[in-house]
């Protein structure tokens, strides 16, 4: 009884221009729902306070020498000093991440469009693809900078088979997954094979394409970081990870740090950078782009 | 009201041009005659046992019977979109490209597209721009009322007004004949009913040809001229009921004796179909 009495103040909405009703139970969830928008970017930011401050603790408790664990505060200095050659390598990360992922989108993409046009295509090939995907990448990675000669080339290939597979299986998944009743009305309709897959195939296969590539576009930075390890020594391909490499072996943990949250950061902001980009694809229709109403 | 035979393949052709006549009953130009049309699935499944029907210009056809009788695989086969095992449908002067308009129990819109968008799409499949077509694919929407609604997202519509956009594609090519396959069975009863009128209404001002599905013997009775009354395992025609009551057609049939008495002939024949 209580949940639902209207607040005192307001007035039965019977006319326009009356006040509008929030009864209690709206009024709590309204109170809710702000608290935890709050919640959701605060609550992070205060445990990552809490996490700095107790990893700074514990390096001046156990009196650990900066080499072993430095504090966060010369991790943040090395970040601004070293900013010039930590940057430049994030730009080769990125590009490698960049490329390899758009490479993968139309790779991806252009493989699931022929494995949907062709069952006998799909039959002969899908199994390889699969093989490919479920290949430790550590264990091809070698290999691929024995043959190729371009470290960048080579670099790419790593990146972009990590990357490629999410793409197009759901992409894959999503051209198939076309609504059965707009299919016969397509073929009522006489459509073409042609006006199938551009009005009706790659329109339903979006969602599920931008799903897959919020995947690949991680699983891309993973490729380059694997991808620069395996490379190992500098010249054209010294990256972030590299750096990481070269920066442990001298003992430098400072810049170990500080390069790896570039690459953290990296990642965060594709992950990100992605979703926006979904969001703004399918906003205007798709129920996963919809405001729920509690 | 009249319970006719098991053949209900019309004998006479009957080549007065135009639509129902004043008193419901049809005498229109054959416009497709299925002859002893059967399909099986499955090697032995039989959906459909020699079906006969012929349908004239201006019927509106009312498949009735309970589930599993070959309603749908009755309009997937005038469709096109599976072929009879034996027997034959032959369209009078042959099936042309746009002849055709379907409407299935969803509304099966395409929701990145708008409605405009919708409606468009039997054109735009026959390679029509949308400037060339928009005149009919606005007249469309003005029939069933949506004009105001061409720029919206299928999402923002309601059950019958999807509904409604649906009608307004199957018939923006203004094709011989409609099918429709329980286009209502999914809505409230009051859209329903208004829906129902609707169609009537709309019907009246075009002319078309319809054949509907449906489970509801209300429904067939206010809708249509002819019900076909259908029985399942195997799935086959039964009866034939033919409805008199002359268009157009409005609240108050609802609530005529002819009306009630139509309803008992239909609900007698669908009650041979379940065979109690
Ligand atoms: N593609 C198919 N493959 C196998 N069996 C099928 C297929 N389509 C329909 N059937 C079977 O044929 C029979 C008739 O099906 P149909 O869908 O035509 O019935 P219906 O009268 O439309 O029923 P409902 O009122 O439930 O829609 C059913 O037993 C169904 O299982
Ligand atoms: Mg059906």
């Amino acid at each position: 009884m209580a949940e639902t009495r209207m607040a005192e103040t307001e007035a039965p909405k019977t006319r326009p221009g009356t006040k509008r009703i929030i009864d209690r139970e709206e009024a709590a969830r309204a109170r809710r729902r702000r608290i935890e928008s709050i919640g959701r970017w605060t609550l992070p930011l205060v445990v990552l306070v809490l996490m700095i401050v107790l990893w700074d603790r514990i390096c001046v408790w156990n009196d650990i020498p900066k080499y072993i664990l430095p504090r966060p505060g010369l991790v943040a200095e090395t970040l601004w000093n070293d900013a010039p050659i930590l940057f430049k390598a994030l730009l080769i990360t990125l590009r490698t991440t960049i490329l390899a992922l758009l490479v993968a989108v139309i790779g991806g993409v252009g493989l699931a469009v022929l494995f949907t046009q062709s069952k006998l295509f799909e039959m002969s090939f899908y199994p390889y693809a699969v093989v490919l995907q479920v290949t430790p990448i550590v264990a091809i990675a070698p290999l691929i900078f024995i043959y190729i000669s371009s470290k960048i080339v080579g670099m790419l290939l790593c990146a972009w088979i990590v990357a490629f597979f999410p793409v197009l299986s759901n992409t894959t998944l999503g051209l198939n997954s076309a609504d059965h009743n707009l299919r016969d009305l397509f073929n009522i309709y006489g459509a073409t094979r042609w006006q199938r897959l551009r009005y009706l195939q790659l329109p339903s296969a979006l969602p599920y394409f931008l799903g897959g590539l919020r995947i690949a576009g991680g699983l891309a930075l993973i490729g380059a970081v694997v991808a620069e390890y395996v490379a190992g020594t500098g010249g054209v391909g010294s990256g972030l990870a590299f750096t990481i490499l070269e920066s442990s072996y001298r003992l430098n943990i400072p810049r170990v740090f500080a390069a790896l949250i570039l690459i953290a950061a990296t990642g965060v902001v594709i992950f990100m950078a992605l979703s926006l980009l979904s969001h703004l694809l399918l906003r205007k229709w798709h129920e996963s782009a919809l405001k729920r109403e509690s | 009201m009249s319970l006719e035979g098991t053949d209900v393949a019309a004998t006479d052709a009957v080549t007065k041009g135009g639509a129902t006549n004043e008193d419901g009953t049809s005498e229109g130009a054959p416009l497709l005659t299925l002859s002893d049309v059967s399909k099986v699935f499955n090697g032995d499944l039989v959906a459909l046992n020699g079906m006969s029907l012929q349908v004239r210009a201006g019927d509106f056809v009312s498949l009735l019977g309970p589930s599993g009788c070959g309603k749908s695989t009755a309009l997937r086969l005038i469709a096109g979109l599976s072929h009879p095992t034996s027997g034959k449908i032959d369209w009078t002067g042959g099936q042309g490209a746009g002849d055709l308009g379907v409407v299935f129990q969803e509304p099966t819109l395409m929701p990145w597209a708008t409605v405009a968008q919708n409606v468009w799409l039997p054109w735009r499949l026959r390679g029509k721009s949308y400037a060339s077509v928009k005149d009919k694919v606005l007249e469309a929407l003005a029939l069933v009322g949506l004009e105001k609604f061409a720029g919206s997202y299928p999402r923002e519509l309601s059950g019958g007004m999807k509904m409604r956009v649906s009608i307004a594609r199957s018939l923006v090519t203004n094709p011989r004949l409609i099918l429709m396959d329980e286009p209502f069975a999914a809505l409230d009863e009051i859209t329903r009913h208004k829906l129902n009128n609707d169609l009537l209404a709309l019907r009246a001002k075009i002319g078309c040809t319809i054949i509907f599905v449906t489970h509801s013997v209300f429904e067939s009775v206010f809708l249509s001229n002819r019900i076909v009354v259908m029985a399942a395992r195997p799935g086959r025609v039964i009866h034939e009921v033919a409805v008199d009551a002359p268009y157009p057609r409005d609240e108050e049939f609802r609530t005529s004796s002819a009306y009630a008495a139509h309803c008992r002939a239909a609900s007698d024949a669908l009650h041979d179909a379940i065979g109690d």
